[in-house]
């Protein structure tokens, strides 16, 4: 194995990480600031792919597709928010959960309603198709690389936000303390719509990204979002921090599992059982990760040991 | 004189640079009343929470009955008798009175993995469950959900958990907290025959009741025992006056 | 009588009395359909023991679902195929008696049930649903990736396993066994409601710090109930297994989670009988609104959404009152 086939796995790594962070920052932060688990955040990454690929057909525009994919997405966020999510503040966890089950049910057959089974087609457009040199003679994927450039250029802007901003600090009390940010003169109600729209708007980003690479079809969402929870689980609930962390991690067990642990069952048995045995071992890796720093860390590797 | 049931050795946590228990020292003896007292944030919750298993002191240990049960859990040292009570009653708000008077007995009897024979129907456990509740007077409303007791009748019912429990010793975190005139007397009557039955550690606020009821009293200011003595040596003491009570010696 | 023992007395009287009736005018598909009910509510009641009365809100339920189904799905494989399982200096083979791979399954989703709860229950609240999801979804991908037994196709079995001198291929036989499983785990659950453990189980549920002081140890109670739901659970996956006489890797999938957990929920959390009236108000609604509209779940997933807004105790809630009753 070579090491330009390792960095090309590791910068996948990374990119698929990046993307995951996109995600997980959404959940913890909604999860943070509002105290809500949202199993329907998938359907927003699936809104915002499905927005991006329509936009796409229509006016052959990819960065006008990133728009709606984020204007979609965030819409979606405000509609579900005021129409359901506020509901489920004050509810107890079963609650948010299945509420958030019923919206997955609605979202996906709703857009199969309005998109039919069938995966839509978003094309990466010419000017990031191909490939680039990198340095030590490593040539890889132009659109993957501007999503890793592009997500840590909004990761970078969302630790910014949060630290220098007034809406970043309003957050960050309604983290510390719900009932310090109402007496801060906050209107609570307005910012939970803000945070979950943020969240959500990430979400559809992502799903837009990615859609570029893989299909865009419905159910794409809830597989990342089993993922984002392993994400966040790492990191710590709550924890932006964490959430990049988290997802870093998870992006490169994951990559990197994939290509050395059939490997690596090779040094001792037949290259057929071992590509087996080690491509199961790999579908399971990051969930043994979050096996480990459960053990260790039962409240992540960021979070509050409260 | 015999051995004190619990020993508390030179306790010390700190929590990040607040440090909320320094070097605390104190025993409860057969017999006896002993209060803790002290202003608000003088670190008695933490302190408790390290005597019944919540917290692990940083430093010290805590003895009960002759044994170090500095690293026993919360449910360890339950069943080695250790019966307390809570500053907000903690109880199972579902359950009618005697539920929750049979889930202590249950505590103090052991066998808790049986699926099969219906607990409520258990003769043993029902009259040890009974008994403590006749002991505190909530007979009466022994079917009564206990969501729906009035505050005082849920202190009482937290003393009759308690109870159940046989236990060696009482913990008390402010179970007057709460309670009105009337209620306090009742309860105050209560805990003084109580103590012989077993010690208790009396944490609670309202003076009148830790001076009609205590044998000791210690003071706990900035997680220290500034003073343990009986009522009228605390009384008296310069110490507790300025740090407690806030008063100027005078010249 | 109360209203809800009247409620629970019907629905198990119209369990019985509908298959019979669908066998009279010879409907073998409202059997099967009843059949499913059936096995749906065994998945349901083995669910509701964690969440109903430990409070465990587990998003994983599947795995044991799937457990139970691979356990059929393997030794049926092997004995249809006339394989051993393990071949070494030890040789276990399939088997296509139903008490045996009953007992594999709940022996398998148990154990399986210890060691992830052990992990699980480290966590509470957020963490333990997102970590129940999260291992859920690892066995799904294994059961895709692993090849031995039809990776994503999954493995059909060619005949229905036997019982006794059962014809088990029959639906209403067939019904009959699900119909006693289903009487013989409501029976159990409901004596273990009223025992010294679901006593202390129940009671951490509602306040821990007061078990702790009555010198219980939560965790230990979670563990055992966890165990206890996932072998009920797992049971259900090798009946379902074995009506469909097919398992797949969508036994393990987040929608089969949730679908688990919806049977709960319609029917009423904590109730005894709840989950069997939800697993039927379930195959009523798929039948019914499946025959609508092919995008039916869109209706249930309004039905769910009004359920936990407007009616939290679901269908006994709103038929028997929203008190659990605790005698």
């Amino acid at each position: 194995m070579s090491a330009v086939l390792l960095i090309e796995q590791a910068l996948n790594g990374l990119q698929f990480g990046v993307m995951l962070f996109l995600m997980g920052a959404g959940l913890t932060l909604i999860f943070g600031v509002m105290g809500l688990i949202n199993l329907a955040h998938g359907s927003l990454y699936m809104v915002g792919a499905f927005a991006a690929a329509a936009v796409a057909g229509a006016t052959g525009s990819f960065l006008l597709a990133l728009v709606a994919s984020l204007v979609a997405a965030a819409i979606a966020g405000v509609l579900v928010e005021v129409l359901v999510i506020r509901r489920l503040y004050d509810r107890d966890h079963l609650d948010q959960v299945l509420a958030t089950f019923a919206l997955i049910l609605i979202f996906s057959e709703g857009t199969r309603w309005a998109f039919g089974s069938f995966p839509l087609f978003l094309d990466r457009p010419e000017w990031l198709a191909g490939t680039v040199m990198l340095p030590f003679g490593i040539e890889y994927s132009l659109y993957r690389l501007f999503i890793i450039l592009v997500g840590l250029a909004v990761a970078a802007g969302l630790f910014w936000m949060i630290a220098y901003t007034r809406i970043g600090i309003q957050i960050r009390a309604g983290e510390n303390d719900r009932e310090m940010i109402g007496a801060l003169g906050v209107n609570i109600s307005a910012l939970y719509t803000l945070v979950f729209a943020l969240g959500a708007a990430l979400a559809g980003f992502a799903g837009a990204m990615i859609g570029a690479i893989q299909s865009v079809q419905v159910g794409m969402g809830e597989p990342v979002l089993i993922l984002a929870f392993v994400v966040i689980v790492i990191g710590g609930i709550g924890s932006i921090k964490g959430a990049l962390v988290g997802a870093l991690l998870v992006g490169l067990t994951d990559t990197l599992g994939r290509l050395l642990l059939p490997q690596f069952f090779e040094l001792f048995m037949e290259p057929a059982a071992a590509t087996s045995v080690g491509a199961s071992l790999a579908s399971m890796a990051i969930y043994i990760l979050m096996a480990g720093v459960l053990l260790f860390k039962p409240s992540g590797l960021f979070g509050s040991t409260a | 004189m015999t051995e004190p049931i619990l020993k508390v050795e030179g306790i010390s946590k700190s929590f990040g640079a607040v440090q909320a228990s320094k070097d605390v020292s104190l025993d409860l003896r057969m017999g006896e009343i002993h209060a803790l007292i002290g202003p608000n944030g003088a670190g008695k919750s933490t302190l408790i929470a390290q005597i019944t298993g919540g917290l692990v002191p940083d430093r010290g240990r805590v003895v009960f009955g002759g044994q170090d049960v500095t690293g026993l859990s919360t449910a360890a040292r339950a069943r080695l008798g250790m019966g307390r009570t809570f500053q907000i009653s903690a109880l199972a708000m579902e359950y009618t009175v005697l539920q929750n008077a049979v889930l202590g007995a249950l505590g103090q009897r052991g066998g808790v993995f049986r699926f099969f024979r219906p607990v409520m129907k258990d003769a043993a456990l029902l009259d040890a469950a009974r008994a403590a509740l006749a002991q505190v007077g909530l007979s009466d409303v022994a079917q009564v959900r206990t969501a729906e007791l009035s505050h005082g009748q849920r202190r009482q019912l937290e003393v009759a958990v308690a109870l159940t429990l046989r236990p060696r010793a009482f913990l008390m975190d402010e179970p007057m907290a709460g309670l009105g005139a009337d209620g306090t007397q009742v309860l105050t009557k209560f805990l003084d025959e109580l103590r012989a039955q077993a010690p208790i550690l009396l944490v609670e606020h309202d003076m009148d009741a830790v001076f009609a009821l205590a044998d000791r009293i210690s003071v706990l200011v900035y997680g220290e025992v500034i003073a343990t003595g009986t009522v009228d040596q605390i009384r008296t003491n310069s110490l507790v006056r300025e740090a407690y009570l806030g008063e100027e010696i005078a010249p | 009588m109360r209203r809800e023992t009247t409620l629970n007395a019907a629905l198990m009287a119209a369990l019985l009395a509908f298959p019979l009736w669908a066998y009279a005018v010879d409907e073998p598909f409202l059997i099967t359909l009843t059949t499913r009910a059936v096995v749906f509510a065994i998945a349901g009641v083995g669910l509701n023991f964690a969440l109903g009365l430990g409070g465990l809100v587990s998003f994983g339920h599947a795995v044991f679902f799937g457990i139970g189904g691979y356990a059929m799905g393997i030794l049926a494989f092997h004995a249809q195929s006339y394989t051993p399982i393990i071949d070494g200096w030890l040789v276990i083979e399939g088997t296509k008696s139903m008490p045996l791979i009953w007992l594999v399954a709940v022996i398998v989703s148990a154990i399986a049930a210890l060691g992830l709860g052990a992990l699980s229950l480290r966590t509470s609240g957020v963490y333990f649903i997102m970590i129940t999801l999260a291992f859920a979804q690892m066995f799904y991908f294994f059961a895709i990736s692993w090849p031995a037994y039809g990776g994503e196709d999954g493995l059909s079995i060619y005949v229905r396993n036997g019982l006794g001198g059962l014809n088990t291929m029959d639906p209403i036989q067939f019904y009959a066994i699900c119909y006693t499983w289903l009487v013989v785990v409501l029976f159990f659950v409901y004596r273990a409601a009223r025992s010294p453990f679901g006593l202390a189980l129940s009671a951490a549920r509602q306040n821990e710090a007061r078990v702790q002081a009555v010198g219980q140890v939560p965790y230990r109670l979670y563990l055992v109930a966890y165990v206890i739901s996932g072998a009920i659970t797992g049971l259900a996956g090798a009946l379902f297994a074995d009506l469909n006489r097919f398992v797949s890797p969508t036994m393990f999938s987040w929608q089969t989670s949730g679908e688990i957990m919806v049977f709960v929920i319609l029917g009423g959390v904590g109730r005894v009988f709840g989950p069997v009236a939800g697993a039927v108000l379930f195959i009523l609604l798929e039948h019914v609104l499946g025959g609508l509209s092919a995008y039916w779940h869109v209706y249930l997933g309004a039905i769910l959404l009004g359920v936990v807004l407007f009616a939290r105790g679901g269908l006994f809630g709103l038929i028997a009152g929203r008190e659990v009753a605790h005698d």
